[in-house]
């Protein structure tokens, strides 16, 4: 909040936001997406020509004959020139073509269009969770232990909130498999079928995020209770609800928000390891297959969506943030 | 350095963490040594066994006895892990050092590629590479090295960019001393410390993402194990043996935590503390329950109140939390404001007067005690607690203005809901009426094309304009008291004119009184029609205001109008100046707070706090020596070594 002060006459008055600002902002910004997908896309389409030796062989095994290594090199194109490969591979990203797996023998496409819908519910879910248990406890905790108060209850939360983050969520989800569901047997350990089945991996996934989601939001509100503003608001005799809520917790809320999305990106990729922990039906569990098994059009495949996913939400939280906050940087850089 | 490192284990904390470090080396040398052998025997007759006094963690599907592997496996899980570490630390280390050697161009492409890839969750980057590497320990080292690389790169070209702005970088370049030189004689050493604590952190984080590969498959392959693999083999048989997956993953968590821990305590240890002021704080917290001293002045003198008193204030204390015990910031104030009348309150910073204002506005911060045996506002006591329609009452007739108009205004709010959330909260109005009211009183401070300015926000307001919205606000409701705390210090001086004259308009116009809090002994008596004088936390002198340059009878006062220079100023002599310090509220003596730095003071001065007295009609003043003839030393050029800024 270091704004220089503006020596301007009242009369003449700063200027009034036009559109350009916004126009220059949108331009950048969808200019740092198309290279970052233009990256990932490139990354994708060379992770199986990094690999070492043939992959082709490799997946199919020392023992296979070298016909049916041929046909299948001939099949995936990959006997073609690296830049007509590299074309087609475009071309197919155009037209919804991600190629054929190599073990069912199922478009791509199909195969992620199943499996998309589970981990996309589970990380939306526990990302809403997250922010639904972060945010209201943060602003909680920053009222209770704002300057001069509850050093005790600061001291108890930091420590069990760095804590609960460290441990990694694959760990978590062991955990609560074996208490919630082989010792109290409340909720089913695998699968999506019914609506309890969500319960565990959705609480794995999101315990971590939210710890570190309400550390965040309580420092700020910490902060933000200290500022002039929120003794404007006190001034003005309004309810503690008010101040807290209506004036100290939205600007709280803009480095919770970017936090976040970095946050719901990770949980994207997170859903790998508890899908594993849970043989949830998803993304995560399909990839780590595809890798044993050496299905490398799958791999590709999941793993741009991976990526795509990152990055649409890095550009959701930016504009959201640019939305909310009146004096975001879409002036500055 | 030593006694810095010593630091680290001197935290309960870091202690632990450090003898978990130590321990958990100790069992990576020592676990496959002791227990190698016994921990890969079958027993056939005996699998997934449960916890038995032979088997305490339980046998796998081998019969083998998972305490002994959970053991042994801690040196091939921490050794991958740190070769994980090592390799993302390298290669961050050159990523993160392109830009500086290989110059502007490339090393802007580096650090492009270094900011998409740090987009990217670790855990995708690591599945990216065990792809390209394969399943299997060599392939997860590498997954996670690469992966763990962007991040430490962009770490690193923070640290570089920080040290290669110093002045002795610049100077061997100039003397012509290769990049490459510069980057290890010099750049590397000065970096080494905050990347070597952040490869700790890290070392903790890779264990627990080298678990995660290998619980997935693709990390250490049997018959090698490393815990992750042990809990990959061990969650396949939970219902039989639950401590077959639980012995391992709580391996890794303690691993894991051990580390990030030791990291942390360490950057602590080596860095800034930060805790030790806030400590100090909290623990005299109860002290500040002490009985307030509100008898210690009643021997001042203070005018009866008469029916047109707005704001009366008796044996006024303000108490704050300090080091060395509780503070008294404002030491017994009393005074009184008549309906329209323009109170101004001068001192130096420290005096105590934006603490008086904020008490007498009840918005003291809250570890702060407020004391007084009177404080009424328009007859209503202050020091009761909080209701509904005493916020309401305070809503509407008291008006605060504040020092600093950039950050008085809440910066995610438009200008017009901030002024008509007054008018919804405590006049039940709707929230059209109360814009409509926000546009009205905006015009009436003279805040052009009003209608369109409600739907602002504070940042596109100038600083004056800010500042007469913030009077607006205060307008919102029907203000009998504007308490304005130094409203024009932060403005630009050809703007501070025009909120004053608002302020003055807005008393004449509806007979608002006024307390103005200032440092500016002008602006209070161009201002007010009486000014008190703060010292260490009291008033020294209250007096008319056009009184100030004729009739002041305080030294400090005095020593105040004499500092102001004005037309008549010889400006080829230094300024007039008060020598010394003004005192600590921590520190206030025992006699007058003043004495130190006046001319006057003798014995009495010292030993005896002078009481506040009226003398003639409401001039009061507080000194023993009052009205009398200063020596005419003051303007000698050896006082002025000491410059106070007032």
């Amino acid at each position: 909040m270091a704004m220089s002060l503006t020596a301007e006459s009242p009369t003449a008055g700063p200027a009034v936001p036009g559109e350009r600002p916004w126009a220059r902002f949108a331009l950048r910004r969808l200019g740092r997406l198309l290279v970052s997908l233009w990256v990932l896309v490139t990354a994708s389409f060379a992770m199986i020509h990094l690999i070492p030796g043939d992959p082709v062989r490799g997946a199919l095994g020392p023992t296979a004959p070298v016909e049916l290594v041929e046909a299948r090199r001939h099949a995936l194109g990959l006997d073609d020139p690296l830049a007509t490969q590299y074309l087609h591979y475009l071309k197919g990203l155009f037209t919804g073509d991600l190629g054929t797996s190599i073990s069912s023998q199922l478009p791509v496409s199909d195969v992620v269009a199943q499996r998309l819908p589970a981990t996309l519910s589970l990380a939306v879910l526990a990302f809403l969770g997250a922010v639904l248990v972060a945010i209201p406890l943060g602003v909680v905790m920053g009222v209770l232990t704002r300057r001069g108060h509850g050093r005790r209850t600061e001291l108890a939360f930091t420590t069990t909130s760095v804590f609960v983050a460290t441990v990694p969520d694959f760990l978590i989800g062991v955990a609560l498999i074996y208490v919630f569901g082989i010792r109290l047997g409340w909720f089913p350990v695998a699968g999506d079928e019914t609506a309890s089945a969500y319960v565990l991996p959705v609480f794995s996934l999101a315990i971590g995020p939210a710890a570190i989601l309400a550390r965040i939001v309580r420092v700020e509100m910490v902060g933000v209770l200290e500022a002039d503003f929120v003794r404007t608001a006190r001034a003005k005799r309004l309810p503690a609800r008010t101040v807290y809520l209506g004036h100290a917790l939205p600007n709280a809320v803009t480095a919770a928000l970017t936090l976040g999305g970095l946050l719901l990106g990770a949980m994207v990729a997170g859903t790998v390891l508890v899908e594993n922990v849970f043989a949830w039906p998803g993304l995560g569990s399909t990839i780590v297959q595809s890798i044993l098994t050496k299905d490398y059009p799958v791999v590709q495949a999941i793993v741009l969506v991976y990526g795509v996913g990152v990055l649409v939400t890095n550009l959701v939280v930016d504009v959201a943030l640019a939305v909310l906050d009146p004096r975001s940087k879409i002036r500055e850089d | 350095m030593q006694g810095r490192w010593s630091r680290v284990v001197r935290t309960p904390l870091g202690l632990t963490a450090t003898v978990f470090v130590v321990a958990l080396l100790a069992l990576a040398c020592l676990g496959p040594v002791l227990w190698g052998a016994d921990a890969d025997v079958v027993d056939t007759d005996n699998i997934l066994a449960a916890p038995s006094g032979e088997h305490w963690a339980g046998t796998d599907n081998l019969g083998r006895d998972i305490l002994l592997r959970v053991l042994v496996a801690c040196r091939l899980s921490m050794l991958l892990a740190l070769m994980a570490i090592v390799l993302a630390v390298v290669v961050g280390l050159l990523l993160g050092a392109a830009p500086f050697v290989l110059g502007r161009r490339t090393g802007r492409l580096v650090t492009a590629a270094v900011n998409i890839a740090v987009a990217f969750p670790g855990i995708l980057l690591a599945l990216f590479f065990a792809v390209v590497f394969g399943a299997g320990a060599t392939g997860a080292v590498m997954a996670i090295g690469l992966a763990g690389a962007p991040a430490f790169a962009r770490l690193t070209q923070t640290l570089v960019a920080g040290i290669a702005a110093r002045d002795y970088i610049a100077a061997a370049r100039m003397a012509g001393v290769g990049r490459v030189r510069i980057l290890f004689r010099h750049v590397l050493p000065n970096i080494a410390e905050p990347l070597v604590v952040n490869a700790t952190i890290g070392a903790g984080n890779a264990l627990l993402s080298f678990a995660g590969l290998s619980f997935l498959g693709l990390g250490v392959q049997s018959p090698s194990y490393d815990w992750g693999r042990l809990l990959y083999d061990g969650i396949a048989a939970i219902y039989v043996n639950a401590a077959a997956a639980l012995t391992p993953g709580a391996a890794v968590l303690v691993a894991g935590l051990a580390f990030n821990l030791f990291g942390e305590s360490v950057a602590k240890g080596l860095g800034v503390s930060v805790g030790v002021g806030l400590r100090t704080v909290a623990t005299t917290r109860a002290v500040v329950a002490a009985e307030p001293e509100a008898a210690a002045h009643d021997d001042e003198d203070v005018p009866e109140p008469s029916s047109d008193v707005v704001l009366d204030v008796r044996d006024l204390e303000v108490t704050f939390p300090g080091p060395a015990g509780p503070v008294r910031l404002v030491r017994g104030v009393s005074f009184e404001v008549r309906r329209g009348e323009a109170v101004g309150i001068v001192g130096e910073s420290g005096s105590g007067k934006s603490m008086t204002a904020l008490a007498i506005t009840r918005l003291v911060a809250d570890h702060g005690r407020v004391d007084a045996t009177r404080l009424d506002l328009l007859g209503t006591d202050l020091l009761a607690p909080d209701t509904a329609v005493r916020r309401r009452m305070l809503g509407t007739s008291l008006a605060m203005v504040f020092q600093d108009p950039m950050t008085s205004f809440n910066p995610t709010r438009r200008i017009g809901a901030q002024l008509a959330e007054v008018a919804t909260h405590h006049q039940g109005m709707t929230r059209r009426e109360a814009t409509a009211r926000a546009v009205d009183r905006l015009t009436a401070v003279r805040i052009p094309d009003a209608a369109t300015r409600v739907r602002q926000y504070p940042h596109e307001f100038s600083g004056g304009m800010r500042q007469r919205a913030m009077i607006g606000m205060g307008l919102m409701g029907k203000p009998s008291l504007i308490v304005a705390d130094e409203p024009t210090t932060a403005l630009d001086v050809t703007v501070q004119q025009q909120v004053l004259d608002l302020l003055t308009a807005i008393r004449e116009a509806d007979d608002v009184a006024l307390v103005l809090i200032s440092h500016d002994v002008t602006v209070v008596g161009e201002v007010c029609d009486r000014v008190m004088v703060m010292y260490a936390g009291r008033v020294v002198e209250d007096l008319p205001a056009a009184d100030l340059a004729t009739a002041a009878r305080h030294p400090y006062t005095r020593a105040l109008v004499e500092a102001v220079p004005d037309m008549a100023t010889d400006l080829t002599r230094p300024l007039a100046t008060i020598p010394g310090r003004p005192v600590s509220p921590a520190d206030a003596p025992v006699g007058c707070a003043y004495a130190d730095r006046c001319p006057l003071a003798d014995a009495r001065c010292r030993a005896e706090d002078p009481p506040l007295v009226a003398d003639s009609g409401r001039h009061r003043v507080a000194c023993w020596h009052a009205g009398e003839p200063l020596p005419p030393v003051r303007m000698t050029d050896d006082l002025v070594e000491t410059v106070e800024s007032l």
